[in-house]
């Protein structure tokens, strides 16, 4: 079946009808230096099959061993979420057959998760909405299936596949939510709203890259519609790895469009997984689930049960970093930035590019010029996030200290930054190296002015008679021959001097 | 004493070669000269290594000859199940599924044993993936009883006792899950001990059931098997389920061998019906020879022994069939495509290499766990099994805390004839309910030769039971019994094996 042959009710149609109900399943990969069950490093793009162990190719005889940093890391997370950090828990295998699965079963948590019985409160256009956290569990990724020959790179067609381990055993995190019930029209907005205040919670808790195009945070869509007024649940689909934030808000609102044409037409919605197709913004479908999907889930016999001490717990408690939302108020309070500006910084991804710029001491204001302008411009040229342009918040503060002194000027900082991204050297160095030091000696600029009252005698009688906007021509030769490193200011009172 | 160095003990060995009386070369070669001569009969290796042996014997006697400190078992020959993994030397598991397999890495007890230098014979058979109770389930065809080579070893470890008993290494490692240890010990008339659950490391361990799997000795000496014990236990922080504690003194304990106010239990519930006669009569003497030597020995009810066995055959099966997953054609062992199949799925190649690598005890018990972990029969199968073993391990505490050890018979029977009861899995099920429940709840245990049934002539075991980490107790108290035993016997059990050359 493809999407074509979907028949669509639109968006606002289906919703007079229909209310969704929703789920959705975060996987967040966490960035410890090693796997979760054995000391493989975690490196993302290395030489297929280099990152692999006894332990997570699963040799015969083989045994996992828990990362204690990958339990750390889920405890702070779960202690962001406001869950419950149980005081004694287990894995669990689930069992089943993949050729990328070393061990044909995972190694994940069942009924007895790390963290449980958590909330988080997400704004959607000023109003606040509740998601009930159901459960954070530890669990190991699988590897990875490549498949050579055909054209979709699919299996379908493909003349044979290689498998690549270097993710088995890599420690994910899945956060589970409880149903999420919201007013229909707000349900798409919600769950993007949802997804993005988790990646920005992670994030700041530094346990986790939570990079969506990486696939270090991927969400998945669980989703089904009751008609209004009714209690009875519909059937779901879900609508797996979706990876950016608006991908999540269109998968929300296809799969409402899609299901309401079905239960429409008197069909019976698949209960089946979904891959959201990111050009054309709409849903297909993949594997069918059926009930013969038994996992058969029992206590991992491999592992100790972790047992956290409460202790430990607070301890953790205490590095927990403000949460997004009172961290941003905060900021934009002690910056003075408008609510505009705020969002214009927190939509460039330069909010803690700021801050560590004024931390390095700069003005607010001075750090938000570089980074949503001339390093906004650069990322945007060279199609970069801004943050791997390859110039740090220090070295940014160190060209605008040599703007303040007076050093330089905003347009020779231009050729600072070109420099230091090339890397020639620190601030200090470009500016000596290139040259650019601006030029505030007399003697040299008063040699200058003359050459170009020389150079346009018009212009200077012009002055002399009182016009004095046509100095600027003059200005602009003297800053031409001075190759922008005059000091402006100074120029223009040594041309009105001599004119007087 | 005898001169022949096959026959010597391990710590007669030892002994010798610290004295520089004889060479590990001169030992290793006479071991590999004794697999050469008997192991046609027996079959108790599936690999010989005997240049890798010589190798190493080599080199401690060089490293000797050098003044080195070395570990008390250096030179001293051993045998090693085919279940751990030794690198650069086949494991298989007694499976054609890895056929040809040779691991990359040791396990933690070979690692442990090449350090200390003891030259490594071999891999000995076993039923496949230690699934039996017989070493007749091996793809390699089965051991032969050193006794009686018609007869079965007993399993899965059969290959182990055997190369002990039949006098082709004076040590060798075993695995036990449900007695696969202590039940081939007793019908070698070997001492095979199940150390406490985690006292060893399973890591390179081929897992059949995680929970109760556990390696330890098989000797021909109480004392060997003290020495061995020691060597290879202790905390290993690559296994999560490995014992943090220090090592039980099990050697010093094998030493004292003093029984003297020792409170001694009979479990009841382990003899008498279905325990035939000739190994009733010895446990029974062996009693009255620790009540003689000052024990004060009383019978001790663990009336959930008789759910025991039910229990073993859900948990065993249930981390079997998936520890068995990992056996899927895709990064080792034997991989068969699907007879007429033309272009045939991932899932195919899996099925096809998984029917045709495994044997009918594996498939048996795969499908077995399968279903019992299935949604919908996990709480009436697995979970109600787990719950038998929280009960067992409160009575076996509530046992303890009357007496220090307890004792029964270790097999009901006597090595039986081989294909007896290969197509009554049940029946051979049954071979195992003294040593099963060991496993269950993690105690240790030990099997000791008390001596041959009147009616075959065959090797009876007695086993002691300890509670968890008082794996010394044993020691102690087996080591006191042995002592009397060779008194009246004048010498070991095994010096009235038949001879193996004038078998054939």
């Amino acid at each position: 079946m493809s999407a074509a042959t979907e028949t669509l009710v639109p968006f606002d149609e289906a919703i007079s009808r229909y209310d969704p109900v929703m789920g959705l399943e975060i996987h967040i990969e966490l960035n410890t230096a090693t796997k979760m069950f054995c000391g493989c490093p975690t490196e993302f793009g290395a030489e297929p099959n280099t990152q692999v162990c006894p332990v997570c190719l699963a040799l015969p005889g083989a045994l996992p061993v828990v990362n204690a940093k990958a339990v750390e890391s889920a405890i702070r997370m779960g202690l962001a979420l406001n869950c419950e950090i149980a005081q004694w828990c287990r894995f669990a295998r689930k069992n089943y057959f993949y050729p990328d699965m070393p061990k044909n079963f995972q190694t994940s948590q069942y009924d007895e998760p790390i963290a449980f019985d958590g909330y988080v409160d997400v704004e959607v256009e000023g109003e606040t909405f509740r998601i009930e956290i159901e459960r954070a569990h530890m669990e190991e990724d699988t590897g990875k299936a490549l498949h050579v020959g055909g054209s979709t790179g699919r299996i379908h067609g493909a003349d044979f596949s290689l498998v690549d381990y270097n993710r088995a055993g890599i420690p994910l995190i899945e956060i589970v939510t409880r149903t999420i019930e919201v007013p229909a029209e707000k349900a798409p907005a919600v769950a993007r709203a949802y997804v993005s205040y988790v990646r920005d919670l992670i994030g700041g808790l530094g346990v986790s890259d939570v990079r969506m195009d990486q696939g270090s945070l991927r969400a998945d869509v669980n989703l089904s519609l009751k008609p209004k007024g009714s209690d009875v649940l519909g059937t779901r689909s879900e609508t797996k790895n979706v990876n950016s934030f608006r991908s999540v808000e269109r998968a929300v609102r296809y799969e409402i469009s899609r299901h309401a044409g079905i239960l429409d037409a008197g069909g019976k919605v698949v209960q089946e997984t979904r891959h959201f197709q990111e050009d054309s913004g709409t849903t297909l479908p993949g594997r069918e689930k059926s009930d013969a999907d038994d996992y058969r889930y029992f206590p991992e016999p491999d592992l100790a049960p972790v047992s956290p001490s409460r202790e430990w717990v607070e301890e953790l408690r205490a590095t927990l970093p403000e949460p997004p939302a009172v961290r941003r108020a905060r900021l934009q309070a002690d910056w003075g930035f408008s609510d505009l500006d705020m969002r214009d910084t927190i939509g460039a991804g330069a909010l803690d590019l700021i801050v560590a710029t004024v931390e390095a001491g700069t003005t607010p204001q001075a750090a938000k010029k570089w980074w949503l302008g001339e390093m906004a411009r650069r990322a945007n040229e060279s199609g970069q996030d801004i943050d791997a342009l390859g110039i740090t918040p220090q070295q940014v503060a160190e060209i605008q200290a040599l703007i303040d002194a007076g050093r330089i000027n905003d347009k020779l900082a231009r050729s600072v930054f070109d420099g230091v991204i090339a890397g020639e050297g620190t601030a200090e160095e470009v500016v000596v190296s290139r040259k650019l030091e601006v030029v505030s000696d007399d003697g040299a600029l008063g040699a200058a002015v003359d050459r170009a009252i020389e150079a346009d005698p018009d212009a200077a009688q012009k002055v002399r008679a009182g016009n004095l906007g046509v100095a600027g021509a003059l200005i602009g030769a003297v800053m031409k021959e001075m190759r922008g490193q005059a000091d402006a200011g100074r120029v223009r009172e040594l041309i009105l001097e001599k004119l007087s | 004493m005898s001169t022949d160095l096959t026959r010597k003990t391990a710590d007669e060995l030892a002994q010798s070669l610290a004295a520089k009386e004889v060479s590990s070369v001169e030992v290793t070669q006479a071991l590999v000269d004794r697999i050469g001569a008997v192991d046609g009969a027996v079959h108790a290796f599936l690999h010989v290594d005997a240049e890798g042996a010589l190798a190493t014997a080599a080199d401690i006697d060089d490293r000797r000859a050098k003044g080195e400190q070395l570990s008390y078992l250096a030179g001293v020959p051993i045998a090693i199940k085919d279940v751990l993994a030794t690198k650069g030397m086949p494991t298989t598991c007694g499976s054609k599924i890895l056929e040809g397999w040779i691991p990359p890495y040791d396990a933690t007890v070979t690692a442990t044993i090449k350090a200390a230098g003891l030259p490594i014979l071999g891999k000995t058979n076993m039923d496949e993936f230690a699934m039996g109770s017989s070493t007749e389930h091996s793809a390699y065809g089965p051991t032969h009883n050193p006794w009686d080579t018609t007869r079965i070893p007993g399993g899965s470890g059969g290959g182990s006792a055997a190369a002990v008993a039949a006098f082709e290494a004076p040590l060798a490692i075993g695995t036990d899950t449900g007695g696969s240890i202590r039940q081939p010990g007793a019908l070698t008339g070997t001492v095979g001990v199940k150390p406490t659950y985690g006292g060893i490391s399973r890591y390179g361990l081929v897992a059949m059931a995680s929970s109760l799997d556990q390696a330890g000795p098989v000797t021909r000496t109480v004392l060997d098997a003290a020495l061995l014990h020691e060597l290879i236990a202790g905390h290993d922080p690559m296994d999560s389920t490995s014992i943090p504690d220090a090592v039980p003194p099990v050697v010093a304990a094998a030493r004292r061998a003093d029984v003297k106010g020792l409170k001694i239990g009979i479990v009841k519930e382990l003899g008498g019906e279905g325990f035939q006669p000739g190994v009733e009569a010895r446990f029974t003497e062996a009693v009255e020879l620790l009540t003689s030597a000052g024990a004060e020995v009383v019978e001790v009810s663990i009336p959930s022994l008789k759910y025991a066995l039910g229990a073993y055959y859900l948990v065993m099966p249930s981390e079997a069939s998936s520890n068995l997953a990992k056996f899927d054609a895709m990064r080792y062992g034997v991989r068969v495509a699907p007879a007429g199949v033309d272009d045939p799925s991932a899932e195919q190649v899996m099925a096809s290499s998984r029917d045709a690598g495994f044997g009918d005890e594996v498939k048996r018990r795969i499908i077995l766990g399968t279903y019992a972990l299935s949604s919908g029969y996990y709480d009436a199968y697995y979970g109600s099994a787990q719950k038998v073993r929280t009960v067992l391990a409160r009575d076996f505490a509530a046992a303890f805390a009357d007496v220090d050890v307890l004792v029964s018979p270790t097999s009901p029977t006597t090595a039986y004839p081989l294909g007896e009861k290969l197509d009554d899995p049940l029946a051979m099920y049954l071979g195992d309910v003294a040593t099963i429940p060991a496993n269950l709840v993690g105690i240790p245990g030990l099997s000791l030769p008390v001596g041959l049934a009147d009616e075959d002539g065959l090797p009876v075991g007695l086993q002691f039971l300890a509670p968890q980490k008082a794996d010394d107790r044993l020691y102690n108290a087996a080591a006191a019994l042995e002592r009397m035993l060779e008194q009246n016997w004048g010498g070991t059990l095994l010096s009235r094996a038949p001879e193996l050359e004038a078998a054939r």
